[in-house]
């Protein structure tokens, strides 16, 4: 009797390619589960060609959907370190796990232990784990690298969304997921893994920031409660105060005179004016060709667009930001960093039209600079 | 044999300060003993359910100053279900009825009522110093009455507590007659506070050394008070947000100057990063910076800030530093002991700032760091191994890779050399705390050679009971042992039971234990609780030996079964 096994199917058909896909399919249910002994590289086993005698049975991994029964885990299918313990009984076919530990790709996943559950509704995220339980039984046969290590496909969760689990023993969904997820979380079973779920994070361990899981392990990582809810204030209030979205983007409308509409620059992808100054020539460009006439060509527009940054930093136009207290300002007298954080708007107007702003806006800033001298900012 | 008189005795014991060496001296003759026991003004009780209030009431009759913790260590992480137990009342009423004089009270991890703290703020004339640290139950009413009935009240010290904040009213309850205290910390409060009462306390407090304020406390009256206490050694900032061209921030900074004693900085619960320029004038003098609260702080706002505290002993910040940033804390901070990098966004992205890099350019800077938390993206064994040589010093190394079963990206191998590392070079290791891909060769290590080892907490690791065998056979030391999701079975657990009672408590959660197994336990050991905590109850439905049981917490105890417990835990 085959527990039922749990896994994504789809996601290791469009990544895998060997053979074994097939026979993971075989298996019949829609949810594939994969495991990871960290001899991972190897392909997938064809469970039904293996001989009886080597125990295929302990080496299944299985997750137990609510009330189903799973082995015990044997300990024999920690492959890692056999060299070391070596007073483990080593499995029979194992005397090539040298071949394939050494030929297991960086992105093979290693993480094993654990058993881990798909959520019920098949979250994207936690799919495709590598199904390499029984892959180094045939490595001779395949253990190459398209396993199913459907690693590093990009498709998984950065690292620290763990999908899943929790842990309880007992049948019955718990669904205990710290935040909220509308996740039906499985009661994973198998002990042939250590309990808890852990999942592809240890797949994911080559994506650099996929965006995370939706479920998440319980009390992992151990931070105290009262700590991540102060921190989530904290950021919400801070954005509050400073009036920006946060650490994410910072969008200020821009406005120039003579243009029939805005536009809106992110201001946190510059660093300094002259990249600001650089992209909102370039932005605006096409409003001034118009008085500059026709373009059409590279050189044309070169052309223009130099002609718009004599228009800027000429006598014709010069940039000017609102800041917090509401006051026009011209934009380059106060350090960057400070410029983004009072910065709410910013307008492209004629030097003619800035003439009564800029003598205020040089008084402020000369005040500003005598106190950027005591900041050394 | 005693040779000198039971005073003399009693005047060495006082200089006999540390809680082991006290428990050691009571042990030598009875009459060490007896002398000790009614000299003992300070007590530690580690486990509030070893022992009870009446035994302790009975022994120790001068007793002043009572330390308490209530729910096990992984409470912290929501493994605990709410109302598992450590009410503090019933310590506090039995305290009550007898004739002791507390003067001090700290708690950790207990659930706290207003009741209670209405009880002790009648019950107790010369009662001095309240902590607490992660507890829950109360509210600012309890803490208005601490503030109205305790003349005498020299510290109020709030950390990290669950508190129902009824707003600001509880800070008028200081009479105008309390001139004593010397610590304040209310950080952890919510909600609005009376800011003219909270200046018109820091006036009349001449001894004030600590004082942390939380959010509600902007910044004009931050530097109000600083004004009227420039004797602070201790400052916690509420609210640092300003307009750096106003008036206000000019008398801050003026203010912020003629603190010449502040050697802890902490707060900045909210900042806005421009201003930070007014703080460098304390920052030389700095030993203690927690910017851990303050996400605001980052980039090179935070390098400028960190690269003027050049005598900084400890530091808790967010992982924003970023690798390069600790390599400016590794240039700078050469005095730097202990590290706290804690993560900004824990459930995120999985972008945790720092890596491996940064540890190991802080313990290449910092010979002196000896105690680690240490939140990341990833960890390496060639790192730890590095980590290991530099810093041979670690008591502490707690280290908590986000994905907690990360292998060694660059190896892909398990992290057990690494841990390995650690345990043989830091000869006086006393905590660990392990994460990544970790087998049962780490727990062999650890069994080898963390010889000091006191408490241990692991978490998804090992393959087999071998890893918990091992730590239980080699830790001599080993007090607290606390395991969540691995593969530890009966076998493991019934090796030997007799350990558990040269230790403080076992928890073990998600793993292979069976009810069976846990009940052979308590057979065994009368002399241990064995709870097993079990929030679906489905214990009650199937009591089946083989049972794998979810959460099981046991502890020593010389009191025998704890009666509050709730329905969901049973004692065996």
């Amino acid at each position: 009797m085959s527990p039922p096994l749990l896994g994504v199917e789809e996601e290791v058909q469009s990544s895998v390619s060997s053979p074994s896909v097939e026979c993971i399919s075989e298996n019949g249910m829609g949810l594939k589960e994969r495991n990871y002994l960290g001899l991972s590289d190897c392909s997938s086993v064809d469970s039904s060609g293996v001989s009886s005698n080597l125990n295929l049975k302990a080496t299944e991994l299985r997750l137990g959907l609510p009330g189903s029964q799973s082995p015990e885990r044997e300990t024999e299918l920690c492959l890692l370190n056999l060299g070391k313990l070596d007073e483990k009984p080593l499995f029979p076919l194992l005397p090539s796990k040298d071949g394939i530990c050494s030929s297991s790709q960086k992105n093979v996943v290693t993480g094993n232990k654990r058993g881990f559950s798909d959520t019920m509704d098949g979250f994207s995220e936690v799919k495709g784990y590598v199904y390499t339980e029984k892959s180094w039984m045939f490595h001779e046969a395949g253990s190459d690298s398209e396993s199913p290590q459907s690693v590093g496909h990009g498709k998984y969760p950065g690292n620290s969304g763990v999908n899943v689990i929790l842990s309880a023993r007992s049948p019955g969904v718990q669904a205990s997921v710290k935040q909220d997820e509308p996740a039906n979380v499985l009661q994973e079973q198998p002990r042939a893994t250590n309990g808890t779920s852990l999942k592809q994070t240890v797949i994911s361990n080559n994506n650099t920031g996929a965006p995370a899981a939706k479920a998440q392990v319980v009390g992992w990582p151990p931070i105290r409660p009262f700590r991540t809810k102060t921190l989530a204030a904290s950021s919400k209030n801070n954005d509050e105060v400073d009036g920006k979205p946060g650490p994410g983007a910072l969008f200020v409308k821009v406005s120039m005179d003579g243009a029939p509409y805005l536009r809106k620059v992110d201001l946190r992808t510059y660093s300094t004016y002259q990249e600001l100054s650089s992209a909102l020539e370039k932005m605006f460009s096409c409003f001034t060709l118009g008085q500059c006439g026709s373009n059409g060509t590279a050189g044309k527009e070169t052309l223009s667009e130099s002609r718009l940054k004599d228009l800027l930093h000429g006598s014709e136009y010069v940039v000017t930001y609102k800041d917090k207290d509401g006051d026009w300002m011209l934009v380059g007298d106060v350090p960057w960093e400070m410029f983004i954080e009072t910065c709410k708007r910013l307008k492209i107007m004629k030097s003619s039209d800035a003439i009564g702003l800029a003598p205020r806006a040089m008084e402020k800033s000369k005040a500003n600079n005598k106190k950027e001298l005591g900041y050394g900012c | 044999m005693n040779y000198f008189p039971d005073e003399v005795l009693e005047h060495v014991f006082d200089f006999i300060t540390s809680h082991k060496d006290r428990n050691s001296v009571s042990l030598v003759c009875k009459s060490w003993h007896k002398i000790e026991r009614y000299s003992r003004q300070r007590v530690f009780i580690g486990n509030c359910y070893s022992i009870s209030p009446e035994r302790l009431i009975a022994r120790f009759p001068g007793l002043k100053s009572l330390t308490l913790k209530g729910k096990p260590h992984f409470a912290d992480f929501n493994l605990v279900p709410h109302d598992w137990g450590g009410f503090v009342y019933p310590w506090i009423k039995a305290l009550a009825k007898s004739r002791i004089g507390l003067e001090e009270l700290r708690l950790k991890r207990m659930v706290v009522s207003d009741e209670s703290l209405e009880l002790l703020s009648k019950s107790f004339v010369n009662f001095k110093s309240l902590v607490l640290v992660s507890c829950e139950g109360f509210t600012t009413d309890g803490l208005a009455a601490i503030a109205a009935n305790c003349r005498f009240l020299r510290e109020l010290d709030l950390q990290e507590n669950e508190v129902d904040d009824h707003r600001g009213h509880w800070l008028s309850c200081f009479p105008e007659s309390c001139t004593s205290l010397i610590s304040l910390n209310f950080a952890c409060l919510r909600g609005e506070v009376n800011l003219g009462a909270l200046e018109r306390l820091v006036s009349r407090s001449p001894n004030l050394k600590s004082l942390r304020l939380n959010r509600a406390v902007p910044l004009d009256t931050l530097q109000k008070l600083l004004m009227r206490a420039p004797q602070l050694v201790d400052l916690g900032i509420g609210s640092y947000v300003h307009d750096p061209f106003s008036e206000v921030y000019n008398k801050l900074k003026i203010a912020i100057q003629r603190c010449k004693s502040i050697r802890s900085l902490s707060g900045f619960l909210e900042v806005a990063p421009h201003c930070m320029s007014a703080i460098y004038p304390i920052c030389g003098n700095l030993t203690f910076l927690n910017l851990s609260y303050a996400p605001g702080l980052h980039g090179n706002k935070l390098m400028k800030l960190i690269q003027h505290c050049r005598k900084l002993q400890r530091l808790w910040i967010l992982d924003c530093i970023g690798d390069k940033g600790l390599g400016v804390v590794a240039l700078t901070c050469k005095e730097l002991q202990e590290l706290r990098v804690f993560p900004s966004d824990p459930f995120g992205a999985g972008n945790a700032a720092v890596t491996e890099e940064g540890l190991v350019l802080v313990s290449a800077g910092c010979p002196k760091l000896n105690s680690l938390l240490y939140f990341c993206q990833q960890m390496t064994n060639a790192a730890l191994i590095t980590v290991a040589k530099n810093c041979p010093n670690f008591i502490r190394f707690r280290l908590c890779i986000l994905d907690p079963i990360k292998p060694d990206p660059v190896t892909n191998q398990p992290l057990d050399e690494g841990f390995g590392a650690i345990v043989q070079s830091c000869k006086g290791l006393k905590r660990l705390s392990l994460s990544g891909l970790l087998t049962d060769q780490v727990f062999l290590y650890i069994g080898m050679y963390a010889e000091q080892l006191e408490m241990l907490s692991i978490a998804f690791a090992a393959d087999s009971d071998k890893g918990m065998l091992y730590v239980l056979n080699g830790c001599k030391k080993l007090r607290k042992l606390e395991i969540r999701d691995c593969p530890f079975g009966d076998a493991a657990l019934l090796e030997d039971v007799g350990k558990y009672e040269t230790m403080r408590s076992l928890w073990m959660s998600s793993c292979e234990v069976t009810l069976g197994g846990c009940k052979s336990v308590a057979e065994k050991m009368p002399s241990l609780n064995v709870e097993i905590i079990d929030e679906c109850e489905q214990m009650e439905f199937n009591l089946d030996d083989k049972q794998k049981v979810d959460k099981m917490y046991l502890y020593r105890t010389l009191v025998g079964h704890r009666k509050d417990a709730p329905e969901y835990v049973s004692i065996l």
